[in-house]
């Protein structure tokens, strides 16, 4: 059985840079093909900036990695042009039953809100969806795009120049020299990168280890997350249940602090486990089974100079709540077209010290949620456990306990509040669109809100006037002209009028809020798109 | 009448709950038991209704199921 992640993807072949005399100069290098250095080059590619993909393999990632893709990647990853097969292919779910001890305390619906192109969340194998990465870039190559990826190309130094970086590669037929005027790090947790230039990346680690299996079974269960807390099967810890497309199944098991690794990971003390969760009479077959100690940490900053860190090499965070992957999308949505503005001329390098600051901001925003969840299923002390169980079990009888039962909060967009590229708030609206708000979707006419956002600077006018074309700084800003009555549903109004009868907002590339008010006031506009850009 | 509230009514739980044991850090399990003793007559001082808190004793006592022992 030849699955797709044995198939070498993207194998090696010899780079006319591997012959040339002096080491070519490329705008951006991306190291690292994984979620986040695939949606680097898209981001960089759209925007028509030649950018090269180095990884040191040759195909998607191995064994069992995230499953759990949030509304906001998605959203991005439309934009870049492949966020539908990746729903298409995913599974959705709604019900959630949380169980404790022998009983199941209670079960919920998401209920998530109406009014939105794509769902709270899919589940879809990492595996699959950086082949729905890579299958975007050779149809944007197909397309015209700048976009190399090259595999069995493994980065082995890395030296600041001052106005570029030099580099250099290994490949099987042996290294080479490449230079970049910036250099994205999306090398993972691991980071090389990061322990060559000598940064630190400090953090807790969770004194726990957790058995992850991926297995693949035929059983009637229904498309839910089952989660347990102290289970027959695996007393005094948790266990998680959860779909993938395929009838696969993911299964975490966690297994306390001190335990043999390689015992544990044996299938013969796996299955027995896995059958007294799953019920005697289910068949499965084990897909992957590894061993995971989880920790919450990241850089002091994610730019130095040239180098720029996204993704797992920048921050890394527990997998409850699901946030690797999902925040590493916004980081490069983020870096994507203020890198493209700085190599075009039209911003200051200083643009890019507010990557930092707000993806830093987000960073932490998903370190506390992730170790918040793991702290209440790993209770660290007596009393968080009796506090802990004291919860579970009054939320069998009673609702305002399940609120605090938390097994993982699923990862949502940060709001950049206090980013200095946010302009003035002219509008007494709804607080969820506020400047440093991503935009959240809603139904217009017979789409969608954010597709017609694109990925440029947009000023979104709700019944209200402003000039068709609007430029400053040397970039023109599209206008995208609505009225509350082009949503039937009410949503757009809610989501962006509140009491108000007209709105004008300026978004920018990566859909969040730059500023807002009722009506389009140009010099408060010109000013906010100079900030917006790092140019006041 | 005021009735006993049993439905979600702290703004942020995730934040509470953080608060909670971020308050018992660092005492130990009996220094965190006379610490709840503390907090609870502090709630129940605030509360003040006789009837509510004779509703919370009773409520508080159901949730533990018998097949626990
Ligand atoms: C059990 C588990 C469950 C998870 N569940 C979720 C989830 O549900 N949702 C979610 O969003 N996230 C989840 N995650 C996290 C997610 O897997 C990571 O956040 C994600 O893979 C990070 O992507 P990345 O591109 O930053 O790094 P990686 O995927 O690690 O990719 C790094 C790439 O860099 C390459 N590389 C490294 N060094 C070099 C070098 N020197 N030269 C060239 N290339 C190099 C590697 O080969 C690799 O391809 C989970 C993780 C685990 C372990």
């Amino acid at each position: 059985m030849s699955k797709i992640f044995e198939t070498p993807l993207y194998p090696y072949t010899r780079s006319a840079d591997q012959d040339a005399a002096t080491p070519v100069r490329h705008p951006v290098v991306v190291v690292g093909a994984g979620p986040v250095g695939l949606a680097a080059a898209m981001e960089m590619a759209t925007q028509g900036i030649r950018v090269v993909v180095l990884d040191d393999n040759d195909r998607v990632s191995f064994g069992s990695r995230a499953i759990c893709f949030a509304k906001r990647p998605l959203e991005i990853l439309d934009r870049l042009g492949c966020g539908r097969e990746m729903v298409e292919k995913g599974v959705s779910w709604n019900r959630g039953r949380v169980f404790f001890d022998e009983r199941e305390v209670y079960n919920f619906d998401l209920l998530p809100e109406q009014g939105h192109q794509f769902p709270a969340f899919i589940n879809l194998q990492q595996y699959y969806f950086e082949q729905f990465a890579v299958d975007r870039v050779r149809q944007m190559q197909a397309e015209g795009a700048p976009i190399e990826l090259r595999g069995e190309n493994k980065v082995d130094s890395v030296t600041d120049r001052g106005d570029h970086v030099a580099l250099r590669v290994n490949t099987p037929e042996g290294p080479y020299e490449l230079e970049a005027d910036w250099l994205v790090a999306c090398d993972g947790a691991g980071s090389p990168i990061r322990a060559m230039m000598g940064l630190d990346f400090v953090g807790r680690v969770f004194e726990d280890n957790f058995l992850i299996a991926d297995v693949v079974m035929k059983a009637d269960f229904p498309t839910e997350r089952w989660f347990w807390f102290d289970p027959p099967f695996n007393r005094g810890q948790s266990a998680l249940l959860h779909k993938q497309p395929d009838d696969v199944w993911r299964i975490d098991l966690q297994l306390g602090w001190d335990i043999d690794k390689e015992e544990e990971k044996k299938p013969e003390n796996v299955v027995p486990r896995l059958q007294q969760m799953l019920g005697d009479d289910v068949e499965f077959e084990l897909e992957w089974i590894s061993i995971y100690t989880f920790q919450c940490r990241r850089m002091e900053k994610f730019r130095h100079n040239r180098v720029i860190f996204a993704g797992d090499a920048a921050h890394q965070v527990s997998p409850f709540g699901a946030r690797g992957a999902n925040s590493g999308l916004q980081d490069t949505d983020n870096l994507g077209w203020k890198l493209g503005l700085v190599i075009e001329g039209k911003a200051p390098a200083a643009l890019l010290d507010s990557y930092d600051v707000e993806r830093i901001h987000g960073a932490d925003e998903n370190i506390l949620n992730s170790t918040r969840s793991t702290d209440f299923i790993t209770p660290k002390s007596d009393m968080s456990r009796l506090l802990r169980d004291a919860v579970l079990d009054l939320s069998e009888h009673y609702e305002f306990a399940r609120p605090l039962v938390n097994s993982g909060r699923l990862s949502v967009p940060c709001t950049y509040d206090g980013s200095p590229l946010n302009g003035p708030d002219g509008l007494v609206g709804p607080d969820r669109t506020r400047p440093g708000s991503p935009c959240p979707d809603a139904p217009v006419g017979n789409g969608y809100l954010l597709p017609r956002l694109g990925g440029r600077f947009t000023l979104m006018t709700i019944d209200a006037e402003a000039p068709a074309t609007f430029e400053e700084a040397g970039l023109s800003v599209d206008h995208v002209a609505l009225s509350a009555d082009d949503d039937p549903t009410g949503a757009l109004r809610e989501r962006y009028l509140g009491d108000h009868g007209r709105a004008v907002y300026l978004i920018r590339p990566d859909q969040h809020v730059a500023a807002r008010a009722e009506t389009f006031e140009e010099d408060t506009f010109r000013a906010a798109l100079r900030r917006a850009i790092g140019k006041e | 009448m005021t009735d006993l509230t049993l439905t979600p009514n702290i703004e942020g739980p995730d934040d509470f709950y953080a608060e909670l044991l971020a308050a018992h850090e660092g005492l130990s399990f009996e220094e965190s038991n006379a610490f709840n003793a503390r907090l609870l007559l502090i709630l129940a001082n605030h509360i003040g209704d006789r009837a509510v808190l004779a509703r919370a004793l009773e409520a508080a006592h159901r949730p533990t199921p018998e097949t626990n022992t």
